[in-house]
């Protein structure tokens, strides 16, 4: 008797550890959930991922059209794509179309494509046109438990669905194009979670910035970002946009946030979001779009949400960021002989002296725009900023490029664009802009400007020029004051 | 795509980290809609002491005879030895374009970013990561040896320095394979058609949203 009692306590226990180590075994993170989801097939580790959404736009698109007609290949699935011209337009008057003839013929081949593969495309002068990772959110093109690819690095901001989105090169597009699924190998994944509650005037992209300087631009290679904490679940779409659009400058392809009611009230009532048929069965499954309890991740990295202030680039690459009350780092600080040489060289470019308080740097150009800060909520936050002030006379520019057309006519019925006007910024029509100057608008040799862009590089908006990424607020505080200043000393 | 099998090559030096794709090509060379002719303007910034801007002559140009490819003892290198996350930044595969019409077959670093790493292999270009102890050893000599060759063999994934130094590395296999035999991705996948429209029948059943 007690023989076999002392075995089935034995298989009692047996089992419920069973049972446990199945459950962890069976605990998904939300990228693996994704991931897992749109396997068609595997082969050694490299999986052919099926692909929901293809978001396209002019400038790595026109090889991969031309690769498909040369080899007579179609469209797998046409309605996947959507297609916008975003960074050759001109955000001043477009009603006598592109001056630039290079810039117009890259345009007019998107146009062309377009119409001769049947594909849905907003126009230039399309009231929906923008920056594709503005416009795909807005029209409900981007959904919960899609996959989402476009020729364009920053389409991790789509991860802000729980949606699995990362950028692609151009034969990765065309391979999209005629197979509906892209070659793939599973990445890490890595938790980021900002817990505690933001200071006030502390925005995601001051998360976004704090995170690079944290974890390196090389720090989320190989990695899918999961952003969590309670920060992170308090901020809108738009600051969770804004979040998983950096995680490329953090080195991670994808980066991704859970789905929650904030998540399906924005997509409610949009263009392209489920028929009203079909909304509660999505629903019903966006709601498992989370990583389980027991999941774990490949790293983990916590910030206390408390500790992040007001973020400033002050070199050429996102991770050469200080918070708004530092000074700009002395090379001879630097870790190592590769890092103290990249510190000068990017001191000598950026024309700055070690130990130079933030806010004494003067700027010459205001940029509030990108598709990392020109959603609507971006703009509120700014026009706070600068409402009743005027933007100081040592500023050559100042510009707002809102994302897109939508956006505009938003921000223009909640009376924005006067506030802006008023104070003396230059308000104009949506595209990538000066972002990274492949229109018009351009810094010139030497010019600092205050930025909402994402990427300090070298020459990225104008050769010789010199950005320093911040905030929408901070970058209206600083087109006021004509230097860097803490905005929480502004909005009190 | 070109066959990457073996590669023996002059190698030349790019002594800077986190070197961007914005740098490999600026932005104004992106407005072709070609895929090739972008080799003259790699490091346009670097290597021209003027503005570059697309239909100029580059052959009129002033050089910038401080940027490493611009010295005698570095043309025609086909191996570009550089820091860590190389081509980190902006998707655009307007850069290995680039680097393949300069006439660079491979480039060796510490560590690269992922989707410059990925396109790399969609052009017949080899990226190898090497620890950065091995990557500095190598600018020790590529800077001490004029004429510093490398042979690269894929297939045993090897290097073999001009004193018969081997270092092994990795690469994944089903890269390894298309590259060795100059493979086209679509034509690769095309073989899974049936399971594809398999997978996009049940997908549909059970998301029929996405599909609308
Ligand atoms: S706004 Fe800037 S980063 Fe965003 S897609 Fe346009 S060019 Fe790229």
């Amino acid at each position: 008797m007690s023989l076999i009692f002392l075995c089935n306590s034995e298989i009692l226990e047996t089992s419920t550890e069973t049972v446990s180590i199945l459950e962890k075994m069976m605990s998904k993170t939300l990228y693996d959930k994704l991931f897992d989801s749109h396997v068609v097939h595997e082969e050694n580790g490299t999986a052919l991922l099926y692909i929901d959404r293809h978001l396209v736009h002019e400038v790595t698109s026109p090889q991969a059209f031309e690769g498909l007609k040369i080899s007579g290949r179609k469209l797998w699935r046409v309605n996947s794509i959507l297609a916008v011209p975003d960074h050759n337009v001109p955000t001043t008057d477009r009603r006598s179309g592109i001056a630039d003839p290079i810039s117009r013929l890259q345009v007019e081949t998107l146009d062309a494509n377009c119409s001769d593969f049947g594909v849905t495309e907003f126009k230039m002068n399309d009231m929906r046109q923008g920056i594709v990772h503005v416009i795909g959110p807005e029209q409900g093109a981007t959904l919960p438990g899609m996959t989402v690819v476009c020729g364009d690095s920053h389409t991790s901001t789509h991860g802000a669905f729980g949606a699995l989105a990362h950028g692609i090169g151009t034969s990765e597009v065309e391979h999209v194009m005629a197979t509906q699924c892209l070659v793939q190998k599973k990445s890490k994944s890595m938790s980021v979670a900002i817990e505690g509650e933001l200071l006030p005037g502390v925005t995601a992209k001051d998360i976004a910035l704090a995170v690079i300087g944290r974890i390196g631009t090389a720090g989320g290679t190989g990695f899918a970002i999961e952003f969590s904490g309670t920060a992170v679940v308090g901020l809108s779409m738009e600051g969770r946009m804004t979040l998983c659009n950096m995680a490329i400058e953090a080195g991670a392809r994808a980066g991704l946030v859970a789905v929650d009611q904030t998540t399906i009230d924005y997509i409610k009532g949009r263009p392209f979001a489920p028929r009203a048929d079909q909304w509660d069965e999505a629903v019903n499954y966006w709601r498992t779009l989370h990583s389980d309890k027991d999941s774990t991740f490949d790293s983990v990295v916590t910030i206390d949400a408390n500790s992040i202030k007001p973020q400033v680039t002050w070199g050429t690459s996102p991770e050469m960021v200080v918070s708004i009350d530092d000074t700009v780092p002395d090379p001879k600080n630097a870790k190592s002989e590769v890092q103290r040489k990249d510190w000068e060289r990017a001191l000598h470019y950026m024309g700055l002296e070690a130990n130079t308080p933030i806010d004494q740097i003067k700027i010459d150009k205001v940029f509030i725009g990108s598709c990392t800060n020109s959603r609507i909520e971006d703009l509120r936050e700014a026009a706070k900023v600068v409402s009743g002030r005027k933007v100081s006379p040592i500023i050559k520019l100042a510009m707002v490029v809102p994302g897109s057309g939508l956006v505009k006519a938003q921000a223009e019925k909640e009376g924005l664009d006067k506030i802006f006007i008023e104070a003396g910024f230059e308000w104009r029509e949506p595209g990538c802009s000066m972002c990274l100057g492949m229109n018009a608008d351009k810094l010139e040799s030497g010019e600092r400007c205050a930025s909402t862009s994402n990427r300090n590089f070298e020459g990225r908006q104008g050769p010789g020029g010199r950005t320093h990424l911040v905030s929408p607020a901070m970058a209206a505080a600083a087109a006021v004051a004509g230097h860097f200043v803490d905005v929480r000393k502004l909005i009190g | 795509m070109k066959p990457f099998t073996i590669h023996s090559g002059l190698v030349a030096p790019l002594d800077r980290a986190n070197v961007d794709t914005d740098a490999i090509i600026p932005k104004q060379f992106l407005k072709s809609i070609k895929r090739t002719g972008f080799g003259p303007n790699a490091f346009d910034e670097w290597r021209y002491l003027d503005r570059g801007e697309p239909g100029m002559d580059n052959n009129l140009r002033p050089i910038n005879p401080d940027f490493v490819l611009n010295k005698d003892r570095y043309k025609n290198s086909s191996i570009l030895l550089a820091r860590e996350n190389f081509g980190c930044g902006s998707s655009r595969e307007h850069a290995p374009w680039a680097l393949e019409d300069y006439g660079f077959r491979s480039v060796i670093a510490p560590s690269f970013a992922d989707i410059f790493f990925n396109n790399c292999f969609k052009n017949g270009i080899l990226p190898i990561v090497l620890s950065a102890e091995i990557v500095d050893r190598l600018f020790v000599e590529v800077d001490k040896h004029i004429g510093y060759k490398l042979e690269i063999n894929l297939e045993d994934q090897i290097i073999t320095t001009p004193d018969g130094q081997v270092y092994q590395f990795e690469v994944d296999g089903f890269r390894k394979h298309c590259l060795l035999n100059g493979l086209d991705d679509i034509g690769l996948t095309m073989q899974h058609l049936k399971k594809i429209q398999i997978f996009e029948e049940n997908h549909k059943k059970s998301q029929p949203w996405l599909f609308n």
